[in-house]
């Protein structure tokens, strides 16, 4: 396929195949929980977490696809069970990176195992590891949809406790939040999105959505509704271009998604705060 | 003193846990308006004290009333200010959303449609004179800022009883000075009880009704000029402990130099 420089007509080369659809259906809800999920994993400093909980779920999905299951009930309850276990451990557990990379990496080795067990070794590995949403199926799509769905709902039920927890927890605990408990919601929410971004990036590129967006979006904005806007956007732009982009080249589509929200987040990083000073010379600041 | 205006009242009150008490026999009361500062060394049971009255620890015998009954979690009465929060260089949230969350954080929700908490928000903002700071993000603020937004978090759902834990313990002798100020201020201005442990007295002293010593597992509390005396001081710590008032009225708490932190000078 090469592209037409016509963005019209290359989108609807593009759409009109039933594998790029679910790809974009997949794609649209993943970059959403990940981008709204992202925000707490950044704001809580459990980054590590989350990769670790990728990587537990990576011996999920090897022992589901051993089994002949559906890698992402795998991913889910492997996923499910480590989030719980480092939430219940207690209140800094999401920070203990030495225990936490102990575990990841012994959970990495049980999914290399389930692996070589199986025949099919090197091709369910490399989608697991690094995404393969072109690949993905309707009932996968059906599911994300449903799952990202009454996240999203779970999300918007425990926002202001969990964002005052995130942010405050010592207040918020006296206020009388349950804060272990909405920790453990918070890393079961993470465990979940995570689950299904793997589909699209696979668990060695979980950052790309997780992470990256959530952490550019806090450059751009003060507020935590509107972070989390932008992390949404990011999210969503990098992963329908990066679906769009893979389409006419032969490269994986998790590579593309990594490099745009790279290439954002450097931009961003760099190059705002010196048009921000410009324009502040004026009087003027058109982003915050 | 009426029973309405007593805020705080301990019997006998034993803190800790069964097999590591912090300190024994506690009895003191608190009224409405007063306000206390709680001093003692490291490890001494400060901050326990003040687990203790959010009800986020049981104490271990003895009886503890806050508002005429037994401390529960969640108290709205109760406004709280931690030694230790955990923001950085990066948090870039700004300080009216923190200020939002100490009114609208136990609520389920998105809170899309109320803006109830924004105004509250920037009113105690301009209480504690820092309305300034709203649309600053944490992680730009300096010590002192930052101790005006976490007073006005906690003032902000206009408690009875404000419970501060070392609040000025980051700064500067200037900037602890402004905010003991500001904080005698407030509290006068809206008639609210204050509970501030501090490491040193002298700042806080001209602003206090009653002073508490925690040591050595031991609590003593009373007025100022009760507590602070070289037989009070030496009973509590159990050696000779010296109190020299200067000129102008700084005081010198001698003999207790391996008591870190509780130095009077």
């Amino acid at each position: 396929m090469t592209f037409n420089l016509n963005p019209w007509i290359d989108l609807q080369q593009v759409l009109q195949y039933p594998f790029m659809q679910h790809a974009f259906e997949a794609g649209t809800v993943v970059a959403i929980l990940a981008g709204v999920v992202g925000y707490f994993v950044v704001l809580r400093r459990s980054a590590f977490a989350a990769h670790a909980l990728s990587h537990i779920g990576f011996s999920g999905a090897a022992a589901a696809v051993l089994i002949g299951a559906n890698p992402v009930y795998g991913l889910l309850l492997f996923t499910s069970a480590g989030g719980f276990g480092i939430a219940a451990l207690g209140r800094r557990a999401a920070n203990r990176d030495v225990e936490i990379g102990i575990v990841l990496a012994f959970m990495l080795g049980l999914g290399v195992l389930f692996l070589s067990l199986y025949t099919g070794y090197a091709t369910e590995a490399y989608s697991i590891l690094f995404g393969e949403i072109l690949g993905i199926s309707f009932n996968n799509v059906l599911l994300t949809i449903i799952a990202g769905v009454i996240i999203l709902i779970l999300i918007s039920l425990v926002y202001r406790p969990l964002l005052f927890a995130s942010l405050d927890e010592d207040v918020a605990e006296a206020n009388g939040m349950p804060v272990v408990l909405l920790g453990i919601i918070f890393m079961l929410l993470v465990a979940w999105a995570t689950s299904f971004a793997v589909q699209v990036v696979g668990v060695l590129l979980i950052f790309s959505l997780m992470v990256t967006p959530a952490a550019t979006a806090q450059l751009l904005a003060r507020r935590p509704r509107r972070i989390i806007v932008i992390s949404v956007v990011i999210a969503l732009t990098a992963t329908w271009l990066g679906l769009f982009i893979a389409f006419f080249e032969p490269y994986p589509v998790s590579f593309f998604i990594t490099t745009i929200v790279f290439v954002f987040y450097l931009f961003v990083r760099f190059v705002t705060p010196r048009i921000r000073n410009f324009l502040s010379g004026f009087g003027e600041s058109v982003i915050s | 003193m009426s029973a309405q205006d007593e805020i705080i009242s301990a019997k006998n009150l034993v803190a800790g846990y069964p097999d590591h008490i912090v300190w024994r026999d506690a009895s003191f009361s608190i009224n409405r308006g007063e306000f206390v500062a709680v001093i003692g060394p490291n490890g001494a049971g400060k901050t326990t004290l003040f687990r203790v009255l959010l009800g986020l620890q049981q104490p271990v015998s003895g009886t503890i009333k806050v508002f005429d009954a037994a401390p529960n979690r969640g108290n709205p009465h109760i406004g709280y200010v931690p030694q230790r929060h955990v923001f950085d260089a990066d948090t870039t949230i700004e300080s009216l959303e923190l200020v939002r969350l100490g009114f609208s954080g136990k609520k389920w929700g998105l809170g899309l449609f109320s803006h109830e908490d924004r105004e509250v928000a920037l009113d105690t903002l301009k209480d504690v004179g820092a309305e300034d700071l709203a649309h600053h993000s944490l992680g730009a603020l300096s010590g002192g800022e930052l101790q005006k937004i976490f007073l006005a978090e906690a003032l902000v759902s206009k408690p009875a009883l404000l419970l501060l834990d070392e609040p000025s313990s980051n700064l500067d002798m200037k900037g602890e000075a402004e905010l003991l100020r500001l904080i005698h201020d407030v509290i006068r201005s809206r008639n609210v009880t204050a509970l501030l442990i501090a490491h040193n007295i002298n700042p806080v002293l001209p602003y206090l009704d009653k002073v508490m010593y925690i040591v050595n597992g031991k609590v003593a509390t009373g007025m100022p000029k009760e507590v602070l005396t070289s037989s009070g001081l030496s009973a509590l710590f159990g050696i000779q402990v010296d109190v020299v008032r200067d000129s102008r009225g700084n005081i010198t708490v001698a003999g207790i130099e391996d008591y870190h932190g509780c130095q009077g000078q």
